[in-house]
């Protein structure tokens, strides 16, 4: 919906318009599994060619870009991101969430419904459509509320709202406890093949924990989060997959043990699917040290076993998409003892720096990096971005895989500055961004 | 299938009425030619028939109805009986009394036929297996609804001629209803294909298994229908349990003009009231020259007519 709203809109900026055509590219697209050197011919704001054997003749008007070897992939589709509009615009606005969005390589975001109000009615679902459009350069696409108000009582109007362009359904950091009513939300929702998203963490098991449970929440004396928070939830949700045959996605996994549990409900041909933010994919309980709280995320930072484990199931395809779950929180949420402050990190502007650690260390290759990081999220959402096959948007980035840097959060684009990369040193930058074919960030040296 | 009715009164195999489940095409068509027979003396002056002269009919409604009670009274009246309608919900049975003992006690004075709505499946049966006298179903929770599936045939007869070929589309909360289980048994004895349509939600596991064809939206559950029968949804499951609101309710599954017109060109419309106006159905529908909604109830009386005459010749001395 917002895709025709755009197009219809035609030349906003007017120059932006002018074919490009990226030679000398490290091209990838995992819709083809392509990773070759080759062209990139971008026209009439779609991919026209990507790939070694282009013989397209090159726009005698096309701006020419030669990459220096540098990586041309689909722009990031992040399917968890918190943005504080409406009612927390002091954390986050769509403004500043896209422009960090558009520095970190991110060209689509799906936005939460937990704001104020919830996201559960179909012309608020229309508000966050137009106000991202007017103020963002970049893709938004919100998921609605499962339940009204996130109250966990009763369902949404799911298609209604689908129809006016919610792209999945969620209780966004909640979870949805009531068997009955997931059973009939999956049901409901399989009539016309919406996504269920799940936070899987059951808040009895939760309790009071604020990390994950075993030794160092003992030493620190903080109270543990057990696995079987998440494992007891997912499972119990399979089985209603399994019922149902509706679409079902645990948006976040930490623990070894959810990829056994996805993995065979996979094996089974469930239509159940998994992300893991890149959080949980690059750093362990550890880094909490002396009670950081921009390490307090929801689900916690597990043990390094698991990360592993995640890091593995990323590369075998059992976890479907790397998200960010980009979460601005402020001095007044984070500010606090460990056990009292906010969960959630900041990360539209390090997912893809902190993804690349895994390519880096050879962990896993760039095709199945950015499978998971555009090209599936793309799909499970019904959306047409996340590759580079000819005719699709031209939502791409321009990517040196190797450049070194250091994050200084005030250099963060976002509002919010609660980031858990405080420091890190990457390798690895965003040199441009392309939404639709116009450029939305370009990086500029010093 | 438009030959004159038979002239003597037809024969069921049982005492009672419980149920579609188990009666014959014969057995449904003969009571359908009977109830012609009843149209016709419902639209004189002088409507009373004999045939139940000196007996008693008792309608025993554990649930309130205005519509059925109404029309069972009629009919037996129509036929000479004694009718006693009693108002169950506010009487012994709010004093403690079981449905057996309340049973018994009704036994006592001796009635001739029991006419019994429950809302609980099986009770009307387990109500029959107690007492001397026939017993009609007017209805038990979700199982079974007999004189409307027969109605609603009679009424698609006078109109399509046959039932047999016809395609029925049966809409809405089949989860619930009664009537769909009724009209699936019966529609499918008859010869017709039965479709029900509704959300996932509203359609009970194992309907496939019924001789039904299943579809979860309208334009394909309509295609080539040549009758559309609605269902009431009931209000407390509407708000966000089955359905999320009226709203998306009325926007996907609400027969409306727009919707009608997928279903065949002379595609008639029924439902088995009382309706939602706005929810289920639309009001130009629903009063609509395609509306058979008012003639089923006409049809009701006449039906009942035909099941007590019929049910009477098993009656002690008759």
């Amino acid at each position: 919906m917002l895709e025709m709203t755009r197009d219809a809109t035609g030349g906003r900026r007017g120059n932006d318009d002018r074919p490009i055509v990226f030679e000398n590219a490290r091209v990838i697209d995992p819709s083809r599994d392509l990773d070759e050197t080759g062209v990139v011919v971008v026209a009439d704001r779609r991919i026209v060619a990507a790939g070694k054997d282009v013989r397209t003749a090159r726009p005698s008007d096309a701006e020419v870009v030669d990459c220096r070897g540098a990586i041309v992939a689909p722009g990031l589709v992040d399917m968890r991101v918190f943005v504080g509009e409406p009612g927390a615009e002091h954390r986050e606005t769509f403004a500043s969430a896209g422009q960090a969005a558009a520095a970190g390589g991110v060209t689509t975001i799906v936005t939460m419904p937990d704001t104020d109000p919830v996201i559960d009615d179909v012309a608020l679902v229309d508000f966050i459509s137009r106000r991202a459009l007017a103020e963002t350069a970049i893709r938004v696409h919100p998921m609605a509320a499962l339940t009204k108000g996130l109250a966990g009582g009763e369902m949404t109007e799911l298609r209604l709202l689908g129809e006016a362009g919610a792209v999945g359904f969620t209780d966004g950091r909640r979870t949805v406890t009531n068997p009955a009513l997931m059973r009939r939300a999956l049901t409901y929702a399989r009539d016309f093949g919406a996504l269920i998203v799940q936070h899987a963490a059951d808040p009895d098991l939760v309790g009071k924990g604020v990390m994950n449970e075993g030794e160092v929440a003992t030493r620190l004396g903080l109270a543990g989060i057990p696995r079987e928070a998440e494992i007891v939830i997912l499972e119990r949700d399979i089985r209603l997959a399994a019922l149902t045959g509706g679409r079902y996605h645990a948006a976040l996994i930490s623990c070894a043990e959810s990829l056994e549990v996805v993995r065979a409900a996979k094996a089974r041909g469930l239509a159940v699917t998994c992300g893991v933010s890149v959080n949980h994919l690059t750093l362990n309980e550890n880094d909490i040290g002396s009670y950081r709280t921009f390490f307090k995320l929801s689900p916690p930072l597990r043990h390094e076993d698991d990360r592993k484990a995640m890091v593995a199931g990323l590369a075998d395809g059992t976890i479907d998409v790397v998200v960010s779950s980009h979460d601005p929180q402020d001095v007044e949420t984070k500010r606090h003892p460990f056990a009292d402050a906010a969960d959630g990190a900041v990360g539209l502007e390090t997912l893809l720096p902190a993804a690349l650690r895994l390519f880096h260390d050879e962990s896993i290759d760039l095709v199945a990096l950015f499978r998971a990081l555009a090209t599936r999220p793309a799909e499970l959402l019904g959306l047409e971005v996340g590759r580079l096959a000819p005719g699709a948007p031209a939502d791409l980035i321009v990517v040196d895989p190797d450049m070194p840097w250091v994050l200084d959060p005030d250099l963060l684009r976002s509002r919010s500055k609660n980031t858990a990369f405080d420091g890190a040193r990457f390798s690895g930058r965003v040199l441009r961004t392309l939404v639709a074919g116009r450029t939305v960030y370009e990086y500029a040296a010093g | 299938m438009n030959a004159p009715p038979p002239p003597t009164a037809i024969a069921l195999p049982n005492r009672h009425l419980l149920g579609i489940e188990g009666m014959s095409a014969a057995e449904i068509l003969a009571l359908l030619d009977l109830a012609e027979e009843a149209v016709e003396v419902s639209r004189q002056i002088e409507k009373k028939k004999t045939v139940l002269r000196g007996r008693t009919q008792i309608n025993l409604f554990f649930e309130a109805s205005t519509r059925t009670q109404s029309s069972f009274e009629l009919a037996g009246k129509r036929l000479g009986a004694d009718v006693m309608n009693m108002a169950v919900a506010n009487s012994a049975v709010k004093k403690g009394e079981t449905l057996i003992d309340t049973a018994m006690t009704l036994n006592a004075m001796r009635p001739d036929i029991l006419v019994v709505r429950h809302h609980a499946a099986g009770a009307v049966e387990l109500l029959a297996q107690k007492v001397s006298c026939s017993v009609i179903n007017a209805g038990d929770g979700v199982h079974e609804h007999p004189t409307q599936a027969l109605l609603d045939a009679l009424t698609i007869r006078r109109h399509k001629g046959a039932i047999d070929q016809l395609t029925v589309a049966i809409c809405g909360d089949i989860a619930h209803s009664r009537v769909a289980r009724s009209n699936i048994l019966l529609l499918n004895a008859l010869g017709a294909r039965v479709r029900v349509v509704g959300p996932s939600t509203l359609l009970p596991t194992g309907i496939e298994r019924l001789g039904v064809d299943v579809f979860t939206d309208m334009r394909s559950g309509l295609a080539d229908a040549d009758i559309v029968m609605m269902l009431r949804l009931q209000r407390e499951r509407m708000e966000g349990s089955f359905v999320p609101s009226v709203r998306e309710y009325f926007h996907f599954f609400g027969l409306d003009e727009a919707k009608l017109a997928w279903a065949k060109p002379d595609a008639l419309v029924m439902h088995p009231g009382p309706m939602n106006r706005g929810v289920e159905i639309d009001s130009a529908v629903a009063d609509g020259r395609r509306s058979l909604i008012g003639e089923q109830v006409e049809m009701g009386v006449a039906v009942r007519m035909a099941v007590l005459e019929a049910l009477a010749a098993h009656l002690p001395n008759a």
